[in-house]
């Protein structure tokens, strides 16, 4: 049981962390919102998984949160306001694909490095987990900054807070209010990121957030 | 009990002068009552000084885990003396100088509170209470500079002040964090036991000197001095000038010798060299001064770098294991602070005399008051004659005896020191002239020749009370009795100085009293006692002499006129001829002064104009370029106020990835 349980919840927390490289690598605005969904089913799987193995039955309510949330409505919203609002369709970079990628590989590393010795009085699976939260997480601010769209930092804040669950889940004795606070927040957030989308578009006919900068009046 | 009572007193006063601030006699009940505190705390510290081991007193306020520590040890009451000395002259002096300050009711609260600060600071026995006494200190002060704010060089000069106090504190407060360790007890009882590593022990060091050394007015930290001393009310210029910066050096003998274990001998010639720059280029700056409350502010900055002098050499000797010549050293600097603490309050209040009587401070605008104004007159000669050094008065005995603790610099193990101590005893020595040069320039211009304006050919000397003539006249008698019972003195400073030390030095044992003798009984010896004997019984001889054999037949003429039949005052010697060679010898390089002559153009009736330029070395070469390069920065990091929303995350990002790679880089090692 242990090991198999270690196993699972690994598998499911690495393919959050591919699907949080898949993010940066996406290209298209569509498949960038795909990946998203995955990784937020990925989660919610995760922490079906830890409510098993835990005993947690409160686990299960995060993971449906997670599913409902996160899987379907976030992303469904994200597509309908991309086609609404008829957003050009291609990820505009910051820094290059390539480049993303191995700052990427290297914040992973930093984690692992880090979280590792921290806890190594800690499980073996929350040692892993916490590990491969934190990368999930660093990978979510770092779309955050390379990427200019308002879309793609949108789903990069929530991918941090995908990471943010991770950890949440894998710790034993986490509890439901904190997660409920937690996807509550990210919805009303989700909200006015939405209504920003429809005023900013208004105003400037684009969500390239550098064409806001020459709006700023406070500039000397 | 001689000591608690009046400090206790003191802020009392100060409330009872804000309540009381709307009746006219209310200053001269705070002023009285100022004066009899100082005079008891004056008693207290020379009961002390007397004998008997340290008090000590704990009191249970302050920081919730700390009570208040007190402790008057000989160190202490010494400058309990040193600070009551003048500020009883200053409350006297007060009395009747307070009705012509433009509005009295913003100084006389804050006088109290003043010496409250002081003498706080001199019995207090752990860094917290030292340090709130401290800014206690610094802040009443500050408000006092501030009391003619109507004034925009006031305001200027309070706004430098406060700034340089601020740092001087900031400075400190590590100093005594690292003093007391990571054990956190701030109590100097802890703080000596304790042992320092080298680097904290560096670091304590150096903290103290700028700490403290920016309140005393050591070069370059001296620059707020010569701005806010003259600001204040000149019975306050005269506690801020004379007495606060001996506050400032008390907390920079407390560290070095009392609470710092073990210093090494690179630190006293540190010392020394910023005493010596300081000594020559306080008194370069003096001498050129035309405002003569400048003048003196400046002759203060001179005077510190001569005691320090006296403390460098000290720590000089004590690491080079020559406690006997440490203690002369430091008894001469300590000299050196007592005589400078009561000529420079006598010369401050001279000047405000001067002040109330004629409305003017400019050199240039006086003359001729010696013959108005004779009290102000014959007392601002003693402290001149004094603080230019010249025997048989007080100024001269301690300068001597630092001369003669620097001529036993030889005998120091390290050559750099060997051929550095004559370097610095040059300096000293220049010091010195430059200061008698200042002076006879000072007084000269002053009080000697013809009036060279109205105001003070018409100085009202009524406008000198008997309160100010009684406390000038109580202070020059000071001056000639520190000079003419130096054995007297030297015992009770090597009392001081001994638990410093760890050895008594008795100055005059070689040919006992009334001899000093600090380097042995052939090489050099003075008696003050002998001198002001010797010369009173030549002078009255003279006298006597003079009356027995002359004629009684009374002449009067002219004065010989150079020539000049036209009475123009003009024609006299001014301050700034005065000063000319000595611009033109010192200046040229140190302040690169240039002379231009502004000659109008063919046709145009204005006069011809002699123009002088000068440069501040330390205002515009150090403060300047700190001033542009905080500015720099400032815009550098204003810069950050208008970047993209993207830069601000990443700015965030990249910071915590930096503190995750310093735990990262940490756990590895």
């Amino acid at each position: 049981m242990g090991q198999i349980s270690y196993e699972v919840a690994h598998l499911l927390g690495a393919t959050m962390l591919m699907a949080g490289f898949g993010l940066l690598y996406q290209r298209r605005l569509y498949a960038v919102l795909n990946t998203f969904a995955f990784q937020a089913l990925a989660l919610a799987a995760a922490a079906a998984w830890q409510a098993h193995v835990q005993h947690a039955p409160h686990l299960y309510v995060t993971a449906g949160i997670a599913l409902v949330f996160k899987g379907m409505l976030v992303p469904f919203a994200l597509h309908w306001l991309v086609e609404r609002l008829g957003i050009h369709r291609s990820v505009d970079t910051a820094l290059s694909i390539g480049w993303t990628m191995i700052v990427g590989v290297v914040l992973v590393a930093l984690s692992i490095l880090l979280v590792l010795p921290v806890t190594a009085n800690a499980a073996a699976l929350t040692r892993e987990s916490l590990a491969v939260a934190m990368s999930v997480v660093l990978l979510g601010m770092l779309m955050m900054i390379t990427r200019r769209n308002a879309v793609t930092q949108v789903v990069g804040f929530m991918a941090l807070e995908n990471g943010l669950l991770l950890a949440a889940v894998s710790a034993k004795g986490m509890p439901l209010v904190v997660e409920i606070s937690v996807a509550f927040s990210v919805l009303i957030a989700m909200t006015l990121f939405g209504i920003f989308f429809f005023r900013i578009r208004e105003r400037f006919d684009t969500l390239d957030l550098q064409y806001l900068e020459t709006y700023r009046g406070d500039r000397q | 009990m001689l000591i608690a009572a009046p400090l206790l007193a003191l802020p009392v006063l100060a409330l009872f002068a804000v309540l009381a601030r709307r009746a006219a006699w209310s200053h001269a009940v705070v002023y009285g009552g100022a004066f009899l505190a100082a005079v008891a705390l004056l008693a207290g510290g020379l009961d002390r000084l007397g004998g008997g081991g340290p008090t000590a007193l704990t009191l249970p306020f302050g920081l919730p885990w700390l009570h208040a520590h007190f402790r008057v040890d000989n160190l202490s009451a010494l400058f309990l003396v040193i600070v009551n000395i003048a500020a009883a002259a200053a409350s006297v002096f007060a009395v009747g100088y307070g009705p012509h300050l433009p509005d009295q009711r913003r100084v006389t609260p804050f006088f109290p509170l003043f010496l409250f600060g002081m003498n706080a600071v001199l019995v207090a026995d752990d860094a917290f209470m030292f340090l709130v006494s401290w800014e206690f200190m610094s802040l009443s002060s500050w408000l006092l500079v501030l009391s003619d704010h109507t004034r925009p060089e006031t305001r200027k000069a309070a706004m430098v002040y406060l700034t340089m106090a601020v740092f001087g504190t900031f400075c400190l407060l590590p100093a005594f964090g690292l003093l007391a360790g990571a054990g956190g007890d701030f109590t100097f009882d802890a703080m000596r036991m304790k042992e320092l590593a080298p680097a904290s022990a560096f670091l304590v060091v150096l903290l103290a000197l700028l700490g403290a050394g920016s309140k005393a007015g050591l070069v370059p930290l001296h620059a707020w001095l010569p701005l806010a001393h003259p600001a204040a009310p000149s019975h306050v210029s005269a506690l801020m000038s004379g007495v606060m910066t001996k506050v400032a050096l008390y907390g920079l003998i407390r560290i070095l010798f009392d609470l710092h274990g073990e210093i090494g001998w690179q630190w006293g010639a540190v010392l020394m060299v910023v005493g010596g720059v300081t000594a020559v280029l306080g008194v370069l700056y003096a001498v050129m001064q035309d405002d003569l409350k400048v003048l003196l502010a400046y002759s203060t900055v001179e005077n510190i770098g001569v005691v320090v002098i006296g403390l460098g050499l000290a720590l000089a000797f004590k690491a080079g294991g020559e406690p006997a010549l440490a203690a002369l050293a430091l008894v001469a600097g300590l000299y050196h602070a007592l005589n400078h603490s009561v000529f420079k309050s006598l010369l401050f209040l001279g000047a405000g005399a001067v002040m109330s009587a004629t409305g003017e401070r400019s050199l240039g605008a006086l003359g001729g008051l010696l013959k108005r104004l004779p009290w102000t007159g014959a007392t601002f000669l003693v402290g001149a004659a004094a603080i230019s050094a010249l025997p048989p008065l007080n100024g001269f005995v301690s300068e001597w005896l630092i001369l003669q603790s620097l001529f036993k610099g030889p005998t120091l193990p390290h050559w750099a020191m060997k051929f550095g101590v004559p370097v610095v005893g040059a300096l000293l020595a220049l010091a010195a002239a430059l200061a008698a040069a200042c002076f006879v320039r000072a007084y000269g211009v002053a009080f000697l020749g013809r009036p060279r304006t109205a105001a003070a050919a018409e100085a009202d000397g009524n406008a000198v009370t008997l309160g100010m003539r009684l406390s000038l006249a109580a202070l020059a008698a000071l001056c000639v009795w520190l000079g003419a019972a130096p054995v007297t003195m030297t015992n009770a400073l090597s009392e001081v100085v001994r638990p410093l030390t760890g050895i008594e030095v008795p100055v005059s044992a070689d040919l006992g009293w009334p001899w000093l003798s600090p380097a042995g009984p052939s090489s050099g010896s003075y008696s003050g006692t002998i001198l002001v004997a010797m010369g009173l019984l030549l002078c009255g001889l003279a006298v006597m002499l003079v009356h027995r054999l002359g004629t009684r037949a009374l002449r009067v003429s002219d004065a010989w006129d150079c020539g000049h039949a036209e009475d123009i005052p003009q024609t006299q010697y001014t301050g700034h001829s005065f000063a000319q060679p000595m611009r033109r010898a010192f200046g040229a390089t140190v302040f690169r002064a240039r002379e231009s002559v502004d000659m109008p153009e063919p046709g145009d009736d204005a006069p011809a104009r002699h123009v002088v330029s000068m440069i501040d070395p330390v205002w515009d070469g150090l403060y300047r370029s700190l001033g542009r390069l905080v500015d720099f920065l400032a815009d550098q990091v204003n810069r950050m106020q208008f970047l993209t929303v993207r830069r601000y995350l990443l700015m965030m990002f990249a910071t915590l990835v930096i503190w995750l790679l310093v735990v990262a880089v940490r756990q590895q090692l």
